[in-house]
């Protein structure tokens, strides 16, 4: 039994023949103590799939457990969950203490037993002097740490964090990222977080989920998400820069792409239409022009400080290579040729999008 | 910016003065005149230093009784109090249902509510005066003539004030609805502990506004009270003015409207402060 479960969750706006469908029911588990992030482009559904665990939005198919307990037809404050928002949604009137105390103060806890909880989430988020401040007196982190507060406090059973490191910048986000990570590794609540950003998708996630188009398109850990995607959209969605795909057509150790007969060390996993996925970082550049090696001509370099990415065209498709900075590299307009390891070459099939083979 | 210019500056003072002037001037003469006797005032022309009649003529504006020309005086205390009561109970009634009434429509959804609103703002268009005449027989009927609540219930319902707290709670964020559910607070909770606390400084601003209108209401009184000890005091001092030859109480006439201009002006003075105190902590 996990800690959430969503079993075919549907949303659908409006009713009848019009109905805008926006989730196609998504089948998910969530164990005790899991962080799960949710990921994938605006539009996806993810945000919305979120709203429906909180409450906010309501089911229109499916179900949904948390705790082993079928939340469907819960308020968001029966549902043993706390929030954290995008923009924060603090209360602008009320001090931090407040902010952090005003759902324990409905839920009629004892004053003491607030102060105290208020006081142990205040220490662990290091906003023990700003007690007294109302949120307009802080800064961007430091009222996304209240929000964070004021989740902790309420001791729910789910953390829900809705993209909360989107207002933040660039230097403060990653550093945010890491206090989550370090939260969460010191209270183990099950957590189900919400971002369109893959780094933050990969570096907070024990497993992740993406989406697009309000359908789930993959659920694993983030090294199999990132080393066996389950479909090209998956492939192209996480990584940066993204794989390269080639679409063409497989048979035995060839692979008929762009006009190009491009041979392979290893026979494909089926014959027919497939599509090829390699990442920037697994093409290796060579000059020998020796038989299996594939043309790319270089259209491009950005020197990215640790590593240069290569732009070039293989055939008509759009190619990009990742090298070491250090390693030599070819002048623009050059016609290198490339090679990737077996191993390193992901097989799609072209019609369905889904991964075929190993 | 304009460049500082000693011409510029002389005009502009004479400007600002002869405003002053237009403003300030009739309120010293009213001042003046109620200081001094009624004899003195008729006096032409009229002098402009104070008189030394002063606590005489507010004791008996305030408390009423004979005055050296034998005329009856009505006490003003009595209209002062029924003008405040009045506008009170207007200005605070207004907020209220204003406030309730935005609230539902902003933040419920139920069968009508737009063709509420919209009936509601279309009553925006309609002043008291053009309904005078169906609500004093509505006041009337209901035996309502010479009562608070018949100086008071016509006019507390307020499209204007309606509109403005709707306005004001579609500019607070959704997040903090959807924050105050997940903390558990019911839609009352809310209104009370985020709604109420956030809307301080337009409550502020509307009670000022509608404490003055209350205060100066007119032609309503003028029409549903016959009775002596339910006019208020802007209206009390057009019955102060004799018909026909009788002559007017001039000095008591002119403290009485001294005295009708004291509360709006304390109003505000003290919700000044609220302003500015509103616009220096503008958060949200």
């Amino acid at each position: 039994m996990g800690a959430i479960s969503l079993r075919k969750v549907v949303k659908r706006y409006g009713s009848g023949a019009t109905a805008n469908q926006v989730i196609h029911g998504v089948d998910a588990e969530v164990n005790e103590g899991e962080f799960v992030v949710i990921v994938g482009p605006s539009g996806c559904g993810k945000s919305t799939l979120l709203r429906m665990v909180a409450g906010l939005e309501e089911i229109s198919g499916g179900e949904i457990s948390i705790a082993g307990r079928v939340v469907n037809q819960l308020e968001p404050a029966e549902r043993d969950i706390a929030m954290v928002f995008q923009n924060y949604a603090l209360y602008p009137h009320m001090t931090v203490f407040e902010n952090m105390a005003y759902g324990l103060k409905i839920a009629k806890v004892p004053m003491a037993e607030i102060r105290q909880r208020v006081d142990k989430a205040a220490a662990i988020l290091e906003l023990g002097p700003f007690l007294a401040r109302r949120p307009r007196e802080l800064s961007g982190g430091q009222r996304q740490r209240v929000a964070m507060g004021r989740a902790i406090v309420r001791q729910p059973a789910v953390f829900l964090f809705d993209e909360p490191l989107s207002n933040l910048d660039a230097k403060l986000r990653a550093q945010t990222r890491l206090e989550i990570q370090k939260l969460h590794r010191e209270l183990g609540i099950t957590s189900l977080f919400v971002t369109h950003d893959q780094v933050e998708a990969m570096t907070l996630a024990e497993r992740m989920i993406v989406m697009n188009a309000g359908r789930m398109e993959q659920i694993g850990t983030p090294d199999e998400v990132y080393h066996r995607p389950a479909t090209t959209f998956v492939a192209a969605f996480i990584g940066s820069p993204p794989m390269n795909l080639l679409r063409g057509q497989g048979q035995g150790t060839g692979f008929q792409s762009g006009g190009q007969l491009l041979s392979l060390t290893a026979p494909v996993p089926r014959a027919g239409e497939l599509v090829l996925g390699i990442r920037p970082e697994h093409v290796e550049l060579g000059n020998d022009t020796a038989a299996g090696g594939w043309p790319v001509r270089v259209q491009a370099l950005e020197m990215l400080g640790a590593e240069r990415l290569v732009y070039g065209t293989l055939g008509e498709t759009l190619f990009t290579a990742r090298l070491d900075a250090t390693a030599p590299h070819p002048a623009i307009g050059d016609v290198v040729n490339i090679a990737a390891r077996p191993e390193h070459m992901h097989w799609f099939d072209a019609a369905t999008s889904m991964r075929v083979g190993a | 910016m304009v460049e500082r210019s000693p011409v510029l500056d002389v005009v502009s003072h004479v400007v600002l003065g002869l405003g002053v002037l237009v403003i300030a001037f009739p309120v010293y003469v009213t001042f003046i005149a109620s200081t001094q006797t009624s004899q003195e005032i008729v006096q032409a022309p009229m002098s402009l230093a104070p008189g030394n009649n002063m606590l005489e003529t507010y004791r008996i504006a305030l408390f009423g009784g004979e005055t050296s020309f034998g005329a009856r005086v009505s006490p003003v205390s009595r209209m002062m109090w029924v003008s405040l009561v009045s506008a009170l109970t207007i200005s605070l009634g207004k907020i209220a249902i204003s406030l309730l009434s935005a609230f539902a429509f902003v933040y419920f959804r139920f069968p009508g509510r737009s063709l509420c609103f919209w009936l509601v703002f279309v009553t925006l268009m309609l002043p008291v005066e053009v309904r005078i005449f169906p609500t004093y027989k509505v006041v009337s009927d209901l035996g309502m003539l010479n009562s608070y609540a018949g100086l008071t219930i016509p006019l507390i319902a307020s499209a204007t004030a309606t509109f403005l707290f709707r306005q004001f709670f579609l500019t607070v964020p959704d997040e903090l609805v959807e924050a105050a559910r997940i903390d558990g607070a019911g839609p009352l909770r809310f209104f009370k502990d985020v709604l109420l606390p956030l809307s301080a400084t337009s409550i502020a601003a509307l009670f000022v506004i509608q404490f003055i209108y209350g205060w100066n209401q007119y032609l309503w009184p003028l029409l549903m009270t016959t009775d002596e000890s339910m006019y208020p005091v802007v209206m009390g001092i057009k019955r102060m003015f004799g018909g026909g030859d009788a002559a007017n109480e001039w000095n008591v006439i002119m403290a009485t409207a001294i005295l009708a201009m004291i509360p709006p002006a304390v109003v505000v003075l003290l919700m000044q402060r609220w302003f500015v105190k509103g616009l220096v902590d503008a958060d949200k």
